[in-house]
């Protein structure tokens, strides 16, 4: 089959793999109908994040439809149109079943490399270095998905692809945020961010009763997107000091919830001084966050593809009694009651599929999504079909 | 099948299900680890929380394959995880043996780490049913051809 490969030069070309195979009993293998570029895959890009081997498939946000089920899958059919959580996690485990499957102890084929990585093992992730999982990505026409029982979900019939793919991760990440976050009605929520999770989370604070939602960017096509798709506020942070912003539209408390949703995009080349001495960037819109946040406010940090930072006011953290949280979407958790709000028409997310390419062109459709020209929020990729080019929004 | 030495803390709570999951109940204690009568040679413990009952991590009709290929090799310890989490289960290279064959090669000859990987995929077996398996490389098998 035909799949987007990491190359050893840290760039992507399309090239002939093997095609996926029934591993586990509780294997399915599905036919790709839409897969997503996601920030996350940014620093693999730019080789920042450790572990991708040659020919690595990339892609973790997708849907398709299955074509062969393993002898113990009990509750998917070969036909069914699925939508696939990105994150790998068995069901069955204490962090499972306690609502945490991002967390899941049984979701990598490597769990001494999650341990060296993090401390601990956590959830696989489709297409992601082999410390994540080990898991071939969905940039391709088939993927095999691992314990489908638990993060395979069929799809409403009424909900449409370029909805439904957007339940698979950057959905249930922003709906996260803002439960996690502890949303409450009438609560101002500022989001750093105005990608798909940015916007995502925004729309999920307004449907968990937030009074207020100001989302922040330095594009204004993300922020017009912003205001038309979620009701929220707008801040271009190249022309308002931010701070001074949030506390007038929170009457000078701050905003009780703060997300940093501003993914994974590539850091800023290091100077020859901070190479020498081993200091990382600082996290600006963690650290804004911080600032801005309500004392006794919660901060949800979404941006796992932060790794190492410096410099984070830890001393505001403890003098306001702030909440800092961090979390990989747990989807397992979400995704039944988003596919539902999405068929109830409270959720719409295909707004943000703004390009799609075939499969031959997903290199160029990342460069598209790297770069932003275009207003490029998502370029999703079409293994089977030739659909090509901007949508409408 | 080798020779198994099988050191079992029982904490009270297990009571005899544990005691019969033992196939030899050895005179020592895991409250000794680490630096007990083996000292340093033995090394710490590697030790996974399983969140299922102790039947079912060490059952009686023989242990589950991914430990059992380490018979022999490993002194193995069992006892009850706090706050209902089931149980933690514990293993080390014996001082006086190493682990042999290919399961060994493949992780560089280092008996810690063939403990702990085995460990996982007890852990993994006896909660998902399953020991997850990556998928296959690219260079693991050719490409079937194009139509």
């Amino acid at each position: 089959m035909r799949a987007l490969c990491w190359t050893s030069g840290g760039d992507l070309a399309v090239r002939q793999v093997p095609d996926p195979e029934l591993r586990n009993d509780h294997d399915v293998i599905v036919r790709v109908r839409r897969s997503a570029a996601c920030g996350a895959d940014l620093s693999l890009l730019a080789g920042q994040a450790p572990g991708p081997a040659p020919d690595d498939v990339l892609g973790h946000e997708f849907l398709g439809d299955v074509v062969e089920t393993g002898t113990a899958v009990r509750r998917h059919r070969v036909g069914d149109r699925v939508v696939v959580c990105a994150s790998v996690a068995c069901g069955a485990c204490w962090y499972c079943r306690r609502g945490l499957p991002a967390c899941c102890d049984n979701g990598s084929t490597e769990p001494d490399a999650g341990e060296a990585e993090w401390g601990h093992p956590v959830a696989g992730c489709f297409g992601q270095p082999r410390a994540a999982g080990g898991f071939a990505g969905s940039h391709a026409e088939y993927v095999r998905v691992p314990y489908a029982d638990v993060g395979a979900f069929t799809v409403p019939d009424s909900v449409g692809d370029d909805r439904a793919l957007f339940a698979s991760d950057a959905a249930p990440a922003g709906w996260m945020a803002a439960d996690l976050g502890a949303v409450r009605p009438g609560d101002v929520v500022a989001v750093w961010g105005a990608g798909a999770v940015g916007q995502l989370t925004a729309r999920a604070a307004g449907l968990l009763g937030a009074g207020r939602v100001v989302v922040v960017d330095r594009h204004p096509g993300r922020l017009l997107m912003a205001r038309r798709h979620t009701g929220a506020e707008a801040i271009d942070l190249r022309h308002t000091d931010v701070l001074a912003e949030l506390r007038e539209l929170s009457g000078g408390r701050g905003p009780d919830v703060c997300v940093e949703a501003v993914g994974g995009a590539a850091e800023e080349p290091r100077s020859l001084a901070d190479r020498f001495t081993g200091r990382r960037r600082a996290p600006e819109a963690l650290r804004e966050a911080v600032h801005a946040c309500r004392k006794g406010g919660t901060v949800f940090v979404l941006n796992g593809g932060a790794r190492l930072v410096d410099a984070f006011p830890i001393g505001a953290v403890v003098h306001k009694g702030l909440t800092v949280r961090g979390a990989r979407q747990h989807g397992q958790r979400y995704i039944p009651m988003l596919l539902d709000r999405m068929a109830r028409d409270e959720l719409r997310t295909e707004h943000l599929a703004t390009h799609h390419f075939p499969l031959e062109r997903a290199a160029q459709g990342y460069a598209l999504f790297r770069d932003r020209p275009d207003d490029c929020l998502r370029a999703v990729f079409t293994p089977h079909d030739q659909i090509d080019g901007r949508v409408g929004r | 099948m080798g020779r198994v030495r099988t050191v079992v803390a029982v904490a009270g709570v297990l009571g005899g299900a544990a005691a019969r999951t033992a196939r030899a109940v050895v005179a020592r204690r895991w409250a000794a680890r680490g630096r007990g009568r083996d000292g340093d040679r033995a090394g710490h413990w590697q030790v996974v929380t399983v969140d299922r009952p102790p039947e079912q991590v060490l059952p009686v009709r023989g242990w589950p394959e991914p430990l059992r290929r380490l018979d022999g090799s490993v002194d193995v310890a069992l006892r009850a995880a706090p706050g209902g989490r089931g149980v933690e289960l514990a293993a080390r290279p014996r001082p006086d043996a190493t682990p042999s064959g290919f399961a060994a090669h493949l992780v560089g000859d280092d008996p810690k780490l063939l403990v702990r990987r085995t460990l996982w995929q007890v852990k993994q077996l006896v909660e998902a049913g399953e020991v997850l398996r990556a998928d296959r490389l690219p260079t693991d098998r050719p490409a079937r051809p194009p139509g």
